[in-house]
């Protein structure tokens, strides 16, 4: 406690030195998520044809083959680079599309209010108590749904509830601000002050909740294309399971072909996670290590 | 009251919303269900039509107006009637359900609770001794709380079934010793071997985000000032870590298994395929692989109540366990 008490005496310089260098799990998170960004761009480009079969099948590691290959003999390594651009696509989109809808209906509902503020809040709260995954699979099932676009429409629908409701919430206190309500009396158009005013403010919260829906929809995808029910479109880490299940590489003991996908998504979700702790901490201060000591 | 009350309507609406949706998705889209079943067991000859408007009594299929139609299924509902599985041609979706039911809720029930007594208690001593090797445990467990969970099923299956050969590699119990459920001690011990994989997989992807959810709050709850005064006092460090700090930071962890609870019917779809339990999840895979409409919409309200079951059951806790949410509700 008396580390406490003594922090305030500390040079002020110092304080705020320690607060604009990026943490070590910021640069940790970044670093992992550049990686599998590059992976996804050039991997594919590097190591051929993923779906190319050849009479090399079931082989474990090789020098021709990093990651052996699979049943039909295809490169579990050229398959792996491919899922990864698949996988963390349909990540981007669903971040895209989840981070739209919920700044649409949380930020602008919770500035307008009224009516339209407590519609928008009564549906994103019916979204949020509904089943995610089951919901994605009826729709994807009843919608026979094919392609990328969609895959990540649909899993979007149940992604921007939650989002919606942190950024009403944060919204209802920023729009009776000082500087907000003088922007008004200044005579700013409506959109401006949200663009200008709010949305600068919450930019932390929504880089969050970005990274967040990114790490969701990749894991829900996966979770989808394993049980088999994402269109058929195998390129991601979960349709490499799906494929690897069927063909029974468990008893046959082969590892090569599913332990890499899930390992690749794991350290992909490690380090979104590491971005988000880290903002975490920069928007919740008592998290920081810094002022604990 | 009053906030009992708007809390009451709200969960009719949305119960109202998850009902109509079930409704609406599949006639909006899909084919009728006396088609998919007629698909299923002939493709020969065109069925004679009294056959046929055998099966659409059955199913409840009719050319009436939607309203008429709505109506109808809401009074169904009412009374239990989900209609008839087309697998399982002619038992009842009900029955179905009841069959994959016990097996979820209990398999999951208990190993949530494992999960959450011990994510809870874990995070609680790391936010209390932060700084020390149990709170640097916490990064290391992102790395676990972001594997998928059915993969790290895949895993545990793979070391611990399928190469060291300590635990069975399918189903809820011993399929060639017992031809079904039955009430005996010889059975409960199948069935327990054969849950333990599954639940250590539910336990191990899970406990993770507990235990970081626990630990931050009680780095918050530490800065209150009522923890320093209590410190100041000089009371035992025990007393002030379990009566002061980590009761009230575990507030949201209580919301949160609440709302798990919910999640228990559906949480683990994935992890019932891999070991092929045949739970809830797997009934629904099932379903979907077969187009099996009624069973999927069955299984899909069920689901959707018991999430909204939980949630309502959490909101009204809360407002006893935590004042200050009655007071923003009233406010």
């Amino acid at each position: 406690m008396t580390a406490v008490l003594a922090t305030p005496t500390a040079p002020v310089t110092d304080v705020r030195r320690t607060r604009r260098r990026p943490s070590g799990k910021l640069l940790a998170g970044l670093g992992i998520a550049a990686v599998f960004f590059v992976i996804a761009v050039v991997g594919p480009l590097l190591t051929g044809d993923p779906e190319a079969l050849s009479y090399d099948q079931l082989q474990s590691p090789s020098g021709a083959h990093w990651l052996g290959t699979t049943n039909t003999g295809q490169d579990v390594l050229a398959q792996l680079m491919s899922a990864t651009r698949g996988s963390l696509t349909i990540g981007v989109l669903v971040g895209v599309f989840a981070t739209a809808v919920s700044l649409l209906i949380g930020v602008v509902g919770g500035y307008l209010g009224g009516w339209l503020d407590e519609s928008f809040s009564l549906l994103s709260n019916v979204f949020l108590v509904l089943p995610g995954l089951p919901l994605v699979i009826l729709i994807t099932d009843y919608t026979q749904t094919k392609g990328i676009m969609m895959i990540a429409a649909i899993i979007s629908v149940t992604a921007w509830a939650g989002p919606a409701r942190v950024l009403r919430a944060q919204t209802l206190s920023l729009r009776n601000r000082d500087y907000v309500d003088a922007a008004r009396v200044a005579g700013e158009p409506g959109w401006r002050i949200v663009v200008f005013e709010i949305l600068p403010n919450l930019a932390p919260i929504v880089a969050a909740q970005f990274v967040f829906a990114v790490l969701g929809g990749v894991l829900i995808e996966v979770g989808l294309a394993f049980l088999g029910l994402a269109g058929g479109a195998s390129g991601s880490w979960g349709g490499m399971l799906y494929y690897a299940l069927s063909a029974s590489a468990l008893p046959r003991g082969a590892w090569w072909w599913f332990v890499p996908p899930g390992l690749f998504c794991a350290l992909l979700g490690t380090g979104l996670s590491l971005i988000n702790f880290a903002i975490d901490e920069r928007v919740n201060p008592r998290l920081r290590k810094e002022t604990a000591q | 009251m009053r906030f009992v009350l708007r809390k009451l309507g709200f969960y009719a609406i949305a119960a109202w919303a998850a009902i109509t949706l079930n409704f609406f998705i599949p006639r909006l889209i899909k084919g009728n269900p006396v088609d998919l079943f007629l698909s299923r067991v002939q493709a020969t000859s065109p069925p004679p039509p009294e056959y046929r408007r055998a099966l659409e009594l059955q199913f409840g299929v009719s050319d009436d107006p939607l309203w008429v139609q709505y109506f109808g299924y809401l009074k169904n509902l009412a009374h239990g009637n989900f209609g008839l599985s087309i697998t399982n041609y002619p038992v009842p979706v009900s029955t179905v359900i009841a069959q994959a039911l016990p097996w979820t809720l209990v398999l999951v029930g208990v190993s949530l609770t494992i999960t959450v007594v011990l994510g809870v208690g874990l995070g609680a001593l790391a936010g209390w001794k932060r700084g020390t090797w149990i709170d640097g445990l916490i990064p290391s467990t992102t790395f676990l709380a972001a594997i998928p969970y059915f993969w790290l099923a895949l895993i545990l299956l793979f070391l611990l079934g399928s190469t060291l050969g300590w635990f069975p590699l399918n189903f809820g119990y011993d399929v060639a010793n017992f031809t079904g459920p039955e009430a005996s001690g010889a059975f409960l011990g199948s069935a327990i071997y054969h849950g333990t994989l599954p639940a250590l997989t539910i336990v191990l992807s899970g406990v993770a985000g507990w235990m970081l959810g626990m630990r931050n709050m009680m780095v918050s709850t530490m800065a209150e000032d009522y923890v320093v005064m209590a410190e100041a006092k000089g009371l035992s460090p025990r007393r002030v870590m379990l009566s002061y700090a980590a009761r009230n930071a575990v507030l949201p962890s209580v919301a949160g298994f609440a709302i798990s609870l919910g999640f228990v019917v559906s949480g683990q779809i994935a992890t019932e395929i891999v070991f092929n339990y045949p739970g809830i999840g797997f009934a629904l895979i099932q379903a979907v692989n077969s187009a099996d409409y009624p069973l999927m919409q069955g299984i899909f309200l069920i689901i959707s109540l018991a999430v909204l079951g939980a949630n309502l059951l959490v909101d009204l806790v809360y407002g006893v366990i935590d004042p200050r949410t009655r007071q923003e509700a009233r406010a």
